[in-house]
Parts: C-alpha cells; structure tokens; sequence
C-alpha cells in the first residue's frame, strides 16, 4: 500500500476505529464511481439484450442485436480502421516520445533549460480540443500555408486536397495531441532511474546506443506501457477528431455508436459499446502487465 | 557529469525536439495571428489587414449562426467552478483515506483507473441511458457535473498519491507527540504541508471539466458548454470568428494556470520566509 503513517499506537481514539475513518472518507468517491461508472455499466450490458423500435426499449429478450455486431463485416471494418490509426499513432508517437524524452533527460543538462522545454511542450495542452482541430486550417486546407508553399515552389499545380479532412489530417492531429503524455510517462520513468546505475554501463565501455538499448530502454518500459494506454484509450474512444479532421468520411467504432445514439437505436449502440469496452479492456489489462500504476506513481 | 564535446546524437535529437515544437506550435500560432484578421479576410494567410472585428462578433454575434458563445462560455464556467471544488474536496478526502489499509482500497482504485480508462463515450453514453431508464431529465447540475467527475476524480486521486507518497510523516509525528487531535493534525500540519497540491488538484480539475467534450456532450441537457457550441460551429462557420473564440479560451485558461501558479509559489514563498499566509 501507499506509504503507510507509522504513528504510534497511543493515539486517542475516542470512538471512531481508523479502518471505519478511512471508508468513511472513500465513501463519496466510491459513490461516484458506483452510481456513475458501475451501474451505467451494467445497464449498458442488459440493454444490449433488449428488443426496441424507434426511440423506444421492450423488456424483451432479444439476442439478434448482437448477433448482428458480432457477425456484420461492417464490425470488422470498422474495427480494422480504428486499429490502423490506433497502430500508426502509436508507431509515431511512441518512438517520438521516447526520443524526446531521452533528449530532456539526458542530453540537456541544465536544469532551467529542461523545465523550459517541458512546459514548451506541455503548454498547448491547456487549450481545448475543437480549438486544436480548427487550428489545423490556416495549414493544412486547400488556401493553407502547406499548399501555398508547395505551389509556390511548383512542386504541385493545384492545391492538394487530402492534406485536410482525410485519414492524414486525423493522424496528424492525434500525433500532435498524443506524442506529450508519451514524453511524459517516459521521462517519469527515466527519472527514476539511478544515475549510478548509467554510469557503470559508461564505465564498463557501453556506447550511447548499448546504454539505450539494454539499459534505459528495459527500465522505461513501464512508462512506454502507461503512455501506451493513454493512446489506446483516446484513439479507441474518440469520435469528436475523427469526424471533424476526417470531414466525416472516415468512419470508426466510436463514430457509429454516436450514428446509433443519434438514431435512438439504443441496443446496438449498447452492445457495439459493450464490445469497445471488452477490446479496449482487454488491450489495457494486456499493457498493465508491463507497469504498476501504483509504483509509478511513487518517487 | 563531466564535460564533453557533444555527441552526434545530441545534435540529431535536439533538431528533433525542436521541430517537434514547431509541430505543436505552428497551427496554434496560426490560429492566434488570424484571429485578428481584417473584416475581409479569411481562415488562411494572408492577413488581409488587421481587426478586432471577430472578437467584436463574438460577444454581440447572437443571428449570424454563431448560436450564443457568451451564454455557453457562462455554463462552461459554472459548470467548471463546480467540478473543480467537488473534485478537490472529494479527492482530497479519498486520498486521506488511502493513508490506512482498508476494506475497499482496491474496488476504489480499480474503479478510479476503470473511470479513467474507459472510453469516454462509454461512460456518457451510460450515464445517459441511466438518467433515460429512470425518466429524468438531463441537466448540468445533475448529470452534466456528475459525467464530468468520471473523469476528473481519477486524476485527483492519482494527484493526492503523488503528493501523500512525498508527504514526511515524521512532521505528523511530531504533532502527535505534542498532543494534537485528527482534526488539529490535518488543520495545522497535513492541510498547509499538501496545499499547492491540493490547488493543483482543484485546477486541474476546473480545466478538465472547461474542455472536456466527450462524456459532457450527451450529459449536459439543454444548452451547450463552450466546446460543445464550438464544435457545432466547426461545420458551420467558416469566419474567423472559430479562430477568435480559440485566441478567447486560451486566454481565459492561461490566465487561470498562471494565477493559480502564483498562489502556490506565494505559498511556498510564505513558508520558506516562515510567515504566516
């Protein structure tokens, strides 16, 4: 457990026994998460099995919903197009990540100069997401900076038009958005690492990339498995990125649960919800192998 | 470490970084420049004259399709406000909890990352349907915070470790061998000790519930928050006005995070002064 108080034994207590303060004070928290997470949940789960017709739901058993999700190829696809971005940001970003954040920790070495490119990167976060996303028009639209140039180098006679509102505008975006929490669970790891424990690979001949390699690299899995995690989650479960950078052709598992919450069609959308939530579990529980949350979260 | 010449990696890396910068500053940096473009001008370069026509728009802009950014930047605000007091109290609290082993520690913590994981649509979705089964009417004071805290509790319980993990438990100690009592422990030792932590926890939690857009959407009833009412403006507009409402909340979001980071560096000034606040 967390650093547990070593206080002596003699305290006064007067009625209250420590074990009850504790859940006592749990309490509102866990509430939270009971009434707003977990019995949403389950809720989720038994209208998956229910019959329904436009806007409304029958306490009926009805198991043709899911047979639909599960056998439809239009399931596949779309997980097969989700799986693609989720593999192509990850391959980006995680070596980005990585990269950046070995530069910060061991290539800078005054101490100012690394808090300054920290908050470089981490300041942009603070603005909101729809903000991100339309501020990629002055550069990537069919008048953006990106085409201004290339024509006026002559490289292309008309604008190119699948700089914006295509697959490539959405993986540009989610890079941009999901390199920083990479930078961030990677340099945590790598601050725990000892300074010692570098100088002896130095001092026993290792070269920069050996050290990388069979040193840093082994000890900063746990942050690369965290960082992993935060891609996974927001790739697999955003709608608002997709539908807006891809100008709504490019269609993903979120993009139609939102099609069917529109439709009132509340089963489906239950159960291809369902079906997210065990993929996405499934792919977490698998990362977590790798990292105790609890441990990273400790000095 | 000893100084060396520097390596060739450290050149290739550093270009890196530095571009990567670039990366994550250029469209930003666009977008606060055009936001101050001429009444003429478009969402691209070049600036056709400079004017503060957009932002003039945007607070008296209600009939031309612009919906109503004043009203919504209010609900955001309030709604915002509220989650980030519930969030500091409730975390503040729950982390205290964890100091002890008890009986629920893990269903708790499980929960927490659960809540965090989760695909946000999931969890709005859910709480949608709930509110839905029960015939109640969404509103932003009962589901819109409540969706909110799904996602914020979890990075203020997260937070609370961080800061109780590099609390020293000898200045409790001490306090109890001096006789204090809980409620005196936590008053004059525990509370002043973990204070910055404690802002961070209720900031971060305001600037989480201001953009959050996900679980907040289906939740919130009539009315959008502001980046609802931005998104719907994305397909819509196509002025200067999207990039005007951009330069506005980032303003407003900056101005909080440097407040707030002036409030706990006064504290920690204070302390390490040995005044009193």
């Amino acid at each position: 457990m967390f650093s547990s108080p070593r206080l002596p034994r003699i305290l006064p207590s007067r009625g209250l026994s420590p074990k009850l303060v504790s859940v006592l004070q749990v309490t509102p928290m866990a509430l939270v998460y009971i009434t707003l997470v977990l019995v949403p949940l389950g809720l989720i789960f038994v209208v998956s099995f229910l019959d329904y017709n436009f806007a409304q739901v029958f306490p009926e058993l009805y198991l043709e919903t899911w047979i639909d999700t599960l056998t439809s190829d239009l399931t596949l696809s779309l997980y097969l197009k989700t799986f693609k971005f989720l593999i192509i940001v990850w391959c980006i970003c995680a070596p980005l990540g990585f990269a950046i954040a070995y530069f910060l920790a061991y290539h800078i070495r005054t101490n100012w100069v690394r808090t300054l490119l920290v908050a470089a990167i981490a300041i942009p976060f603070w603005t909101s997401g729809p903000i991100r996303m339309v501020s990629w028009v002055p550069l990537l639209g069919r008048e953006g900076l990106v085409n201004q140039t290339l024509m006026g180098l002559g490289l292309v006679d008309q604008p190119v038009s699948w700089l914006m509102y295509s697959e490539f505008a959405v993986i540009v975006a989610y890079v941009q958005m999901l390199t920083m929490p990479m930078i961030a669970t990677s340099l945590n790891s790598m601050a725990k690492i000892k300074p010692s424990v570098i100088q002896a690979a130095e001092d026993a001949g290792a070269s920069e990339w050996q050290i990388v390699r069979d040193v840093i690299f082994p000890l900063v899995r746990p942050g690369l498995a965290i960082g992993t995690v935060i891609i996974v989650t927001a790739v697999m479960g955003d709608v608002f990125m997709v539908k807006y950078m891809g100008g709504s052709q490019v269609n993903t598992v979120g993009m139609s649960i939102i099609t069917d919450l529109n439709a009132f069609m509340y089963p489906p959308a239950a159960a291809k919800s369902v079906l997210l939530l065990f993929v996405v579990l499934t792919i977490v529980l698998a990362l977590l192998r790798f990292a105790d949350i609890r441990k990273e979260l400790r000095q | 470490m000893t100084r060396r010449s520097r390596p060739l990696s450290f050149y290739i890396l550093g270009a890196l970084t530095v571009l990567f910068i670039a990366y994550v500053y250029a469209p930003m940096a666009c977008l606060y420049i055009l936001s101050f473009q001429g009444p003429d001008g478009g969402m691209s370069f070049p600036m056709v004259g400079w004017s503060l026509d957009w932002f003039r728009m945007l607070f008296s802009g209600s009939g031309q399709g612009l919906g109503d950014i004043p009203t919504a930047f209010e609900r955001s605000i309030r709604l915002a406000v509220c989650v980030g007091a519930l969030t500091l109290v409730i975390s503040v609290t729950a982390g205290l909890a964890y100091r002890r082993r008890f009986p629920g520690a893990n269903f708790v913590f499980y929960s927490a990352i659960a809540s965090m994981v989760l695909p946000g649509i999931f969890i709005g979705f859910g709480i949608a349907l709930s509110f839905n089964m029960l015939g109640w009417q969404s509103n932003w004071f009962t589901s819109g915070i409540g969706a909110q805290l799904t996602w914020t509790l979890p990075f203020g319980l997260l937070i609370m470790f961080i800061i109780l993990g590099r609390f020293n438990t000898s200045y409790e100690e001490a306090a109890t061998d001096l006789g204090a009592s809980a409620r005196q422990r936590f008053q004059w030792v525990i509370l002043p000790i973990i204070l910055p932590g404690v802002i961070g926890i209720g900031m971060a939690g305001f600037t989480s519930s201001y953009e959050e857009t996900m679980r907040t959407s289906l939740n919130v009833g009539t009315g959008n928050t502001l980046p609802m009412e931005v998104m719907g403006l994305l397909n819509a507009a196509s002025t200067p006005v999207l990039f005007a409402i951009g330069t506005m909340t980032t303003l407003v979001s900056f101005s909080l995070i440097i407040i707030s980071l002036l409030v706990m560096s006064h504290i920690a000034k204070c302390r390490s002064m040995r005044k009193p606040l």
